[in-house]
């Protein structure tokens, strides 16, 4: 089995993970920057985190052999304080040229104020004057519909936006389809206790089809499964999905996306 | 997949979080206080598996989610609850 991690917190992880990933088959790991767990007291805190994401962890990566690629932002949790927000937006251009990052994200909302679709909107505004892929996290549990369709929504009132270049990512079964017919590409986060389990992802994957698809494990320093993709993949064995289609859910749709950058390169 | 492959591979799983999803309402039931707005989501939520349509994953997600659509003022915490507060 082969298969493309795209979206997993590993600085939050042990060196452990790596290698049972990459036991498993991941072929490259791709990070957006995440909140920490509590709110960064100044912009150099920022600054060392993309530090962390771009020279950094890419080193730890490849004491693996695996590639590490890095997307920026500051989180939505962290989108209350404007003024902080705007000189997080204003660093993130000086490290858009290092050759692992992918692009912006993973920016959205979290619990779907003004304040967090302004700063939303400004990643929007980075991504599309730099064009840049954007990676999108939904809101959870009770907020995540109210915040997709605001997502949205907004998406499609930019024209600079192509869809095509943009994922919708933590969708679950009353999400998916309004991400998909607009013609965004859309991902599974599979955690154990909320957002998706590896038997509803595969649900979806039969429902919806594999097109602008993917599952990810989001591993971060919460609850969660830095393994769940490859046991998603089992999960769609046992459902009679033939080994082609496995790696086209879990290898090939990732790559078709993440090559939009440009920057995403596999190892041989 | 034939209903009975389904069946064969899913059964046990669904049962043991049928009965723990039984438990849990009884100890709920047996605990002092009143239902609080997550509790009352959650049994507005059970009535969606009795739907004769193969949407139930999709109605008790909607059940249990904010249906409005204008983003709120500020935020003042960052976590969510499970369930719309002010469905109550």
């Amino acid at each position: 089995m082969r298969y493309i991690e795209p979206h997993a917190h590993m600085v939050s992880r042990t060196t452990d993970d790596y290698l049972a990933m990459v036991t498993a088959g991941c072929q490259a790991v791709c990070e957006p920057a995440f909140w920490a767990g509590f709110d960064r007291s100044s912009v150099d805190g920022f600054y060392d985190y993309f530090c962390q994401l771009t020279e950094h962890e890419p080193r730890r990566a490849a004491k693996f052999g695996l590639p590490h690629f890095a997307w920026l932002c500051i989180n939505p949790k962290e989108a209350e304080d404007l003024k902080l927000a705007q000189e997080v937006i204003d660093l993130i251009p000086q490290f858009l040229d290092r050759p692992n990052v992918l692009g912006i994200g993973e920016i959205g909302l979290n619990k779907n104020s003004r304040n967090e679709l302004s700063v939303f909107e400004k990643h929007v505004d980075l991504a599309a004057r730099h064009e840049k892929l954007i990676l999108i996290h939904t809101p959870h549990l009770e907020d995540k519909l109210k915040g997709t369709k605001l997502i949205v929504d907004s998406l499609k009132s930019d024209g600079r936006i192509n869809p095509g270049r943009v994922i919708i990512d933590h969708v679950e079964e009353h999400t998916v389809e309004l991400v998909l017919e607009a013609g965004f590409w859309a991902g599974m986060t599979l955690y154990p206790e909320s957002k998706c389990t590896g038997a509803r992802a595969v649900d979806m994957i039969e429902l919806y089809g594999k097109e602008r698809l993917w599952m990810n494990s989001a591993c971060d320093w919460g609850v969660s499964v830095p393994l769940a993709v490859p046991r998603a993949a089992l999960e769609m064995r046992q459902r009679n999905h033939a080994a082609g289609e496995v790696d086209e859910m879990i290898y090939q749709n990732p790559i078709r996306f993440l090559s939009q950058s440009g920057k995403f390169k596999l190892v041989g | 997949m034939t209903r009975q492959k389904v069946t064969d591979l899913y059964f046990m799983e669904a049962r043991a979080k049928l009965v723990d999803l039984a438990a849990f309402l009884d100890r709920v039931d047996r605990a002092e206080g009143q239902d609080d707005f997550r509790i009352k989501a959650f049994r507005r939520a059970l009535l969606e598996l009795q739907k004769p349509e193969s949407q139930r994953a999709k109605g008790v997600l909607k059940a249990l989610s904010d249906p409005t659509i204008k983003p709120i003022d500020r935020a003042t915490t960052k976590a969510a609850a499970g369930a719309w507060p002010d469905a109550v």
